[in-house]
């Protein structure tokens, strides 16, 4: 195991930033498994600086009207909706 | 037989008449179907119905095909044996009580099973590979921008690409023929694949056929999965291609590369899924941050926590040049690799899968070691070139897979090998 190992704060700190509810079990097995998978990841630090080409180009298309989903369609899904919007939790 | 295949049995139909009237394809739950549930193998689209369909799919059915079923995966894409799915495991029909690859093993088995001629997958580290590999048929990667993704529910869009299974490289062929080609819903599609003859390809001819097989992709695979290899390199060899060995060293680095890559991608893909606009609803307690987790917690499966958390952590302030800028440097060095061995070798052969399929149930607790697994898979992707997967023959009675891979939009080249074995 690496020195710099994450922590279970480590755990519950990142999966707060990635809004993902864990359970103390979920903790403990992460913990232990990104251990494993972080240290594994570490072997990048062994790849030389590699000049990138870069030949993309940007595609564009002229910025014309066309037919979008009606509001019925992309509303079909919502768990909850109040006329015609999303309806979402508080945001405070 | 067919009920652990799907995870919704539905027939939707196509033209009457298109190249591929009177044929049955199954499509990967990941792409969308309109009005025809479309659930990725998870909890959190269990009962999501898409609004439209995927351009793949208007494809199909404008080629007259008739789709008979949205077919089981990983999780959102995110495994090697379909295991993760929340709909349950596929058994192998090619191999019972085996895995049947992943992540679009549903797809591969539909195939190999005959409940569908032809299958629809989506490959972003082997996904179509590896499945056709485990089941015993024909599995295509197309090269990076050839096939449209306007539709495929993202997890690592640098990566992925749609591909087409069939039991011979004619029938999977001519299967790439109706879906490649640029579309302007999808900036990232190229126009080589717009009038493609790829099932014209298949004539089985090698006679001069350059092969590079590198050897690091050799290295560390079962010992009857490469004897089934040199068997199937000797038949081409039979016809009059010939090998040589070749090296990548950066391959050494590929696994922790695309993992690193597909993970952070993951974790900004999936951000969407906060059951308000569609998906599992974290109901409507408390504030939005602590619904939105609640969402995600129930409506997630243990390795998609796994790799958004993994991803989101690789993209954090502190870690972001240590893991992703990394992995950027190890995927331009494996695309520089790739085009070395290529100047020199007309395709590169190698194993699949430098295992045999896995028993059910056998791998699920470690993940690192499922991983390693993708090691002859993902450097493709990385590279964002073609690929295929046929079949080499059996070890102990279970299938391999020999893999081809080519030059950016070099498809026809690689159907015209592949085809001098199936």
């Amino acid at each position: 195991m690496s020195d710099d190992a994450v922590s279970p704060e480590e755990v519950r700190h990142v999966a707060d930033l990635a809004r993902v509810d864990l359970d103390d079990d979920e903790v403990d097995r992460f913990t232990e498994q990104f251990a494993d998978i972080l240290e594994y990841f570490e072997t990048l630090d062994e790849v030389p600086e590699v000049d990138r080409e870069t030949d993309l180009t940007n595609v564009m298309r002229p910025d014309e009207e066309r037919p979008s989903l009606e509001s019925e369609a992309a509303l079909g899904n919502a768990p909850e909706t109040e006329d015609g919007y999303f309806k979402g939790p508080n945001v405070s | 037989m067919s009920d652990d295949i799907f995870i919704t049995e539905e027939r939707i139909e196509g033209a009457e008449d298109g190249p591929l009237a009177g044929k049955t394809v199954a499509v990967k739950d990941n792409i969308s179907t309109d009005g025809v549930r479309t659930t990725c193998g998870s909890r959190m689209l269990e009962d999501y119905v898409p609004p439209y369909d995927a351009t793949v799919v208007s494809r199909l059915k404008a080629a007259g095909a008739t789709i008979v079923g949205k077919a089981n995966m990983d999780e959102f894409g995110m495994g090697t044996t379909t295991e993760t799915s929340y709909f349950g495991e596929t058994d192998n029909p090619a191999a019972p009580g085996h895995v049947p690859g992943g992540s679009s093993g549903g797809s591969a088995a539909a195939v190999a099973a005959g409940e569908a001629d032809l299958a629809l997958g989506s490959d972003t580290g082997g996904s179509v590979r590896c499945p056709a590999a485990f089941c015993g048929v024909v599995g295509i990667k197309p090269t990076y921008g050839l096939v449209s993704r306007y539709g495929l529910i993202a997890y690592g869009n640098s990566l992925e690409q749609i591909g087409p299974f069939g039991e011979t490289v004619e029938d999977a062929a001519q299967l790439l023929d109706v879906i490649a080609g640029s579309d302007d819903r999808d900036a990232t599609t190229r126009s080589e694949g717009d009038d493609s003859s790829y099932a014209d390809a298949a004539t089985g001819d090698v006679d001069g056929l350059s092969i590079g097989v590198p050897t690091e992709l050799l290295e560390g695979a079962d010992e009857g999965v490469v004897e089934t290899f040199w068997e199937a390199l000797g038949e081409l060899e039979d016809r009059g291609a010939e090998y040589h060995e070749v090296s990548l060293p950066s391959v050494e680095h590929a696994v922790e590369a695309y993992y690193v890559i597909a993970m952070s991608e993951a974790s900004s893909n999936l951000a969407r899924f906060d059951g308000v606009r569609y998906g599992h609803s974290g109901g409507y307690d408390g504030n939005w941050n602590e619904t939105f987790a609640r969402a995600r917690e129930e409506g997630f499966g243990d390795e998609v926590k796994r790799r958004i958390l993994l991803g989101t952590y690789a993209l954090s302030a502190g870690y972001h040049d240590k893991y992703y800028k990394k992995a950027q440097d190890a995927r331009a060095w494996v695309k520089q690799d790739f085009d070395e061995a290529l100047s020199e070798a007309d395709v590169l052969a190698s194993p699949t899968m430098p295992v045999p399929p896995f028993e059910l149930g056998e791998s699920l607790n470690d993940p690192l070691q499922l991983y390693l697994a993708d090691a002859n898979t993902v450097p493709v992707n990385l590279a964002d070139l073609p690929a295929i997967s046929v079949p080499a023959g059996e070890t102990d009675g279970l299938p391999v897979g020999l893999q081809l891979v080519g030059p950016a939009f070099g498809e026809e080249r690689l159907i015209r090998a592949a085809s001098a074995l199936a």
